[in-house]
């Protein structure tokens, strides 16, 4: 699926060069399941950016499924991120003024799904993950795991092949971080590849493998399963 | 869900931000509709006192002076009939309509009288008909276009129109028109005969009470008065029914070069003190337009980069999720579409209810909508908006999506 060959990202802050991803390699096989963790400036967040094809790298290439990333067009990066590649964020990234149904059906909008479609779609995702009666919700109407799964349901509202996720249980308290997380294995479980950055050893623990990144050099660790 | 209900679910949740520039754009509009409203309906006003007073340039023999609009053709200086003809087939723009007149002295019942010799229309349509000609077949003038309102000299054909438009369609060579004074002197009514120069004449009108030297006035064919007086094919006075703008404008040279034996004179200060007014208020309108949508301007491009930052993470998120660069662009120029055509329509509904209020409190005119003031309204409203817009929205459109993620 992903196949990263000596990429680097280097950024100029204040007169300093910093490497967010130093000639890195990576192979990400299909419904693979890996955690990316490391210390608050590895390049965890550079290296999703680049898998999302939103931070052209200074070097080297990224391939999905054999095409150059950044080979395309920002308009076609677009196309392929609405079509392919669902996002969970740490905040959830909710439009305040939508409701969840309305969020959830953003991505279909934009990828000109008929509405009555795009409805019917959104209800079903809210139910799977048990918000059926919460659909005319604004988020602030929601408590943070609701919001986090509304956030979930849009993930899946393309049907992507990919998921990428950014800190997924970093506001969450322990009980629906395990929820949000038996929702990220269940979407894997689906077929689906999922990428996740995290802190947090435990959320690591329910991927399949886990890489750590060192001043943007990434390192396999040893496989230690989710309980 | 379109692109459309994402702008009207935002605007509709967070409207305060968009108050201001909202207010500034009615405000410009409504400026120049109440205006250009009041502007137009005085001019038609103009116009119409213009129509009512009958003529407002007069063809007079060189050497007479003008004392009294209204005597101006009581001087017994003469000039061919023929002139009035020549003006006829120079059709100058801005002429709507020609009065040639005589008058003699006679008595009737022992009683002295002024007998004014005028020109039907129809004698015109005549004169036409001789020549080959189209172009008399019409009012004369009336389809030059050059008024801003069309002439109604047709709408009234009626021997009372005289009183009123100084012209008249038909008059028969034995017919006559009193004037309300001389009617009621001669104790006269519809009907009656009269005998003036030894011939009997038909009373077919009694003209309403003008106020004028009118009232004291016989009216009978011209060509009556010249056979029976023996003054022959000359007339005193022509006058001429002009278009304001025109009045005040080139058509007395135009006149001049085409009747150069001749005085022309016009209520030309009167005339152009009223299109001066109305041509100040009319351009005061665009200017104050003009400097409340540059505020409107500068209040829509404030909100909107406003709106921009705060909106960061949404924009980011909306564009992981897979917008493009120009569906961002069009969500911000779609709500600053919404702003301007909210803010033509409120305008044109306020510059009209003031327009309304004010017209006749102010001037004393009866003002109605005007439709081509909804579209200049609206098409300026909103191509500021969209003008002021658009760098934010380009902005937006170039923001960075990795912003969308948590230490970004």
């Amino acid at each position: 699926m992903y196949q990263l060959e000596s990429v680097s990202q280097t950024y100029v802050r204040r007169g300093n060069t910093v490497h967010a991803l130093d000639n890195c390699s990576l192979t990400i096989p299909e419904n693979d399941f890996v955690a990316i963790v490391g210390p608050s400036g590895s390049g965890k967040t550079t290296l999703l950016s680049v898998l999302g094809g939103m931070l052209s790298p200074t070097s080297g290439n990224v391939e999905l499924d054999g095409v150059s990333l950044y080979g395309l067009s920002l308009e076609e990066r677009a196309s392929l991120r609405n079509r392919r590649i669902g996002f969970v964020f740490q905040t959830f990234n909710l439009v305040p003024w939508l409701t969840a149904r309305e969020n959830v059906q953003i991505p279909m909008m934009l990828s000109k799904v008929p509405a009555k479609e795009q409805q019917e779609r959104a209800l079903e995702l809210l139910e799977r993950v048990g918000l059926a009666d919460r659909t005319d919700h604004r988020p602030a109407e929601l408590s943070q795991g609701q919001q986090q799964r509304v956030a979930l349901a849009r993930t899946l509202a393309n049907n992507p092949e990919i998921i990428l996720a950014d800190e997924p249980t970093g506001n969450l308290d322990p009980e629906t971080r395990k929820q949000a997380m038996n929702f990220l294995r269940e979407f894997h479980e689906d077929g689906r590849t999922i990428v996740m950055v995290t802190h947090d050893k435990e959320t690591a623990s329910y991927a399949q493998r886990s890489i750590q990144l060192v001043n943007g050099v990434p390192q396999e660790l040893a496989h230690r399963n989710a309980a | 869900m379109k692109l459309r209900h994402l702008i009207l679910k935002e605007v509709w949740q967070r409207p305060t931000p968009m108050l201001t520039s909202l207010i500034a754009v009615t405000l410009g509009v409504m400026a120049l509709v109440a205006i250009q409203n009041i502007t137009i309906y005085s001019e038609d006003r103009i116009n119409s006192d213009m129509e009512s007073l009958g003529a407002n340039v007069l063809v007079m023999p060189p050497e007479v002076t003008l004392q009294d609009y209204y005597a101006a053709d009581l001087h017994g200086r003469t000039m061919p009939e023929e002139y009035v003809t020549r003006l006829a087939l120079a059709q100058l723009p801005g002429v709507q309509n020609l009065a040639p007149k005589l008058c003699v002295e006679t008595t009737v019942n022992s009683r002295e009288v002024t007998l004014t010799g005028i020109l039907p229309k129809n004698e015109f349509q005549k004169k036409s008909a001789w020549q080959g000609l189209g172009m008399l077949t019409n009012a004369v003038g009336s389809d030059r276009g050059c008024c801003a309102t069309p002439a109604t000299l047709d709408a009234d054909n009626s021997p009372e129109s005289l009183a009123h438009t100084r012209t008249i369609q038909e008059l028969g060579e034995r017919e006559l028109i009193l004037g309300s004074d001389v009617a009621a002197q001669l104790n006269a009514k519809v009907g009656k005969k009269l005998t003036l120069f030894d011939e009997k004449f038909n009373v077919i009108a009694v003209l309403p009470a003008t106020g004028t030297i009118d009232d004291s006035r016989m009216f009978a064919h011209l060509h009556s008065v010249q056979d029976l007086s023996g003054a022959g094919p000359v007339v005193n006075v022509i006058e001429i029914m002009a278009c304001c703008d025109d009045a005040a404008g080139d058509l007395i040279s135009d006149l001049s070069a085409e009747l150069p034996e001749t005085r022309v004179i016009t209520i030309a200060q009167v005339v152009e003190t009223q299109v001066a007014v109305n041509g100040l208020m009319s351009r005061l309108s665009w200017v104050f337009f003009a400097i409340l949508l540059l505020v409107a301007a500068a209040s829509i491009a404030s909100v909107m980069y406003a709106n921009v930052t705060e909106r960061r993470k949404e924009i980011g998120t909306l564009m992981a999720l897979g917008a493009t660069r120009g569906f961002v662009t069009s969500l911000f120029l779609g709500k600053a579409l919404l702003l301007g055509i909210m803010g033509g329509i409120g305008g044109f509904i306020a510059g009209t209810i003031l327009a309304i209020v004010l017209g006749p409190s102010l001037l004393g005119i009866q003002v109605s909508p005007i439709p081509q003031l909804f579209l200049i309204g609206i098409l300026s409203a909103t191509a500021v908006a969209l003008a002021a817009s658009y760098l934010p929205a380009r902005r937006a459109a170039g923001l960075d999506p990795c912003l969308v993620f948590n230490d970004a």
